[in-house]
């Protein structure tokens, strides 16, 4: 149990996918304008990377070890992605339209995210357990969406304060940017797995 | 030359079947999950004048049919007036209201708006406010009317900073004239009241 909790507290926080690892930046900088729309891109891409994470796992462990096609994993995960991306959207279009309003527009964008992508290739080069790879995938997801939601919190206050001109605009996001990657790396040495 | 064959054939096949797997399964889920789009608001929309001036608080008519299905009041469009109002009561079967004077007044007649180019100083404000792109120019450019575009909604009045936009009921000409029916049919003789009449 220990170790499933030090995974999360890792992903989360120590080995954090933005501001450590520099995935899923587009999003990030993207759709962090609003702090509503930071929480709906959070929440549909935890749900989707989690699941994502599952499904890259099984792949790779019953389609491509057993035929001994390794190599094949960039583009079977990649397909594997948008798969669930596609699904994900039929259904919550059909079975909570409310849902479908919050994560909506945001659903595609998810296709691309490096993130999920990066998971699901770390979950192999990592030889992650099944059980593992869930983790993984949900810390990594809460650990974007935890970033997300404070960076367009702080954002929604940058733009109502009084900025020097040649900080304006995307200078003073790509900085306070920055200055959270700082931060986050106060978290180095919390735990090592 | 057949092993090297083979194990193309080796890599391509498990990627085959994924790709097969996975084109049923959306393929499936678009057949089981699929969404009518809400039919009532299609026919709303039909009814509605298609000004897409906003008037109705909702930023076209489309929205603002989805919200008639949704239970919003029906009596919130000036360019439509009465008749639009009847229309959607008639189709809904609901009571109908009298237009909501909050969103407007009913124009009596059609009207379009007309520029004064000589006074226009070019400034885009009104081609940024007309929903239906009818305005026509281009900065530092007089602008003018495409009359035939324009839904008569009134929305470039009021960013004009020179007053130039003025509202003027469309002309009639022969291609625009309606003709008119009778207002009352009184007859001089007729067998219509008569039980036994051949109709």
């Amino acid at each position: 149990m220990t170790e499933f909790l030090l995974i999360l507290v890792s992903t989360v926080l120590v080995n954090n996918f933005v501001l450590v690892q520099f995935l899923g930046l587009c999003p990030f900088m993207g759709v962090s304008n609003k702090l509503e729309t930071a929480i709906g891109m959070g929440a549909a891409t935890t749900f989707v990377l989690t699941l994502a994470s599952v499904c890259s796992y099984l792949v790779y462990t019953y389609l491509l070890l057993p035929f001994d096609l390794a190599y094949l994993k960039t583009i079977s995960f990649i397909m594997v992605i948008a798969v669930v991306v596609g699904f994900t959207e039929l259904v919550i279009r059909k079975t909570s339209p409310l849902l479908y309003r919050v994560l909506g527009i945001f659903l595609p964008l998810i296709t691309v995210n490096c993130a999920v992508l990066g998971v699901a290739l770390l979950n192999v080069k990592r030889n992650h357990s099944f059980a593992e790879s869930v983790f993984y995938g949900f810390g990594a997801a809460a650990g974007f969406s935890l970033v997300m939601v404070l960076f367009a919190a702080m954002r929604e206050r940058i733009a109502i304060a009084d900025i020097p001109k040649p900080f304006q605009g995307a200078s003073i996001a790509m900085l306070s940017a920055g200055l959270m990657a700082l931060a986050f790396m106060g978290f180095t040495g919390l735990v090592s797995i | 030359m057949l092993t090297v064959l083979a194990y193309i054939l080796l890599a391509a096949l498990p990627l085959a079947l994924l790709a097969f797997f996975s084109g049923s399964l959306l393929g499936f889920a678009a057949e089981k999950f699929k969404v009518e789009g809400n039919p009532i608001a299609d026919q709303v929309n039909n009814l509605l004048p298609q000004t897409q001036c906003g008037q109705c608080g909702f930023p076209g008519c489309k929205p603002y049919a989805e919200a008639i299905a949704n239970g919003e009041k029906i009596n919130r469009c000036p360019p439509g007036g009465q008749s639009t109002i009847d229309a959607i009561a008639n189709l809904l079967g609901v009571e109908a209201e009298p237009l909501d004077a909050e969103h407007g007044v009913e124009k009596a007649v059609p009207m379009v708006a007309y520029i004064r180019e000589d006074e226009c100083i070019g400034c885009t404000k009104c081609i940024q406010a007309c929903p239906v792109d009818a305005i026509l120019g281009a900065a530092k450019q007089m602008h003018t009317v495409i009359s035939s575009e324009c839904t008569g909604c009134d929305l470039c009045v009021e960013p004009c900073p020179v007053d130039c936009i003025e509202m003027r009921p469309v002309e009639t000409t022969t291609s625009t004239w309606i003709w008119q029916p009778p207002a009352s049919t009184t007859l001089i003789a007729s067998d219509k009241d008569k039980p036994n009449a051949a109709h």
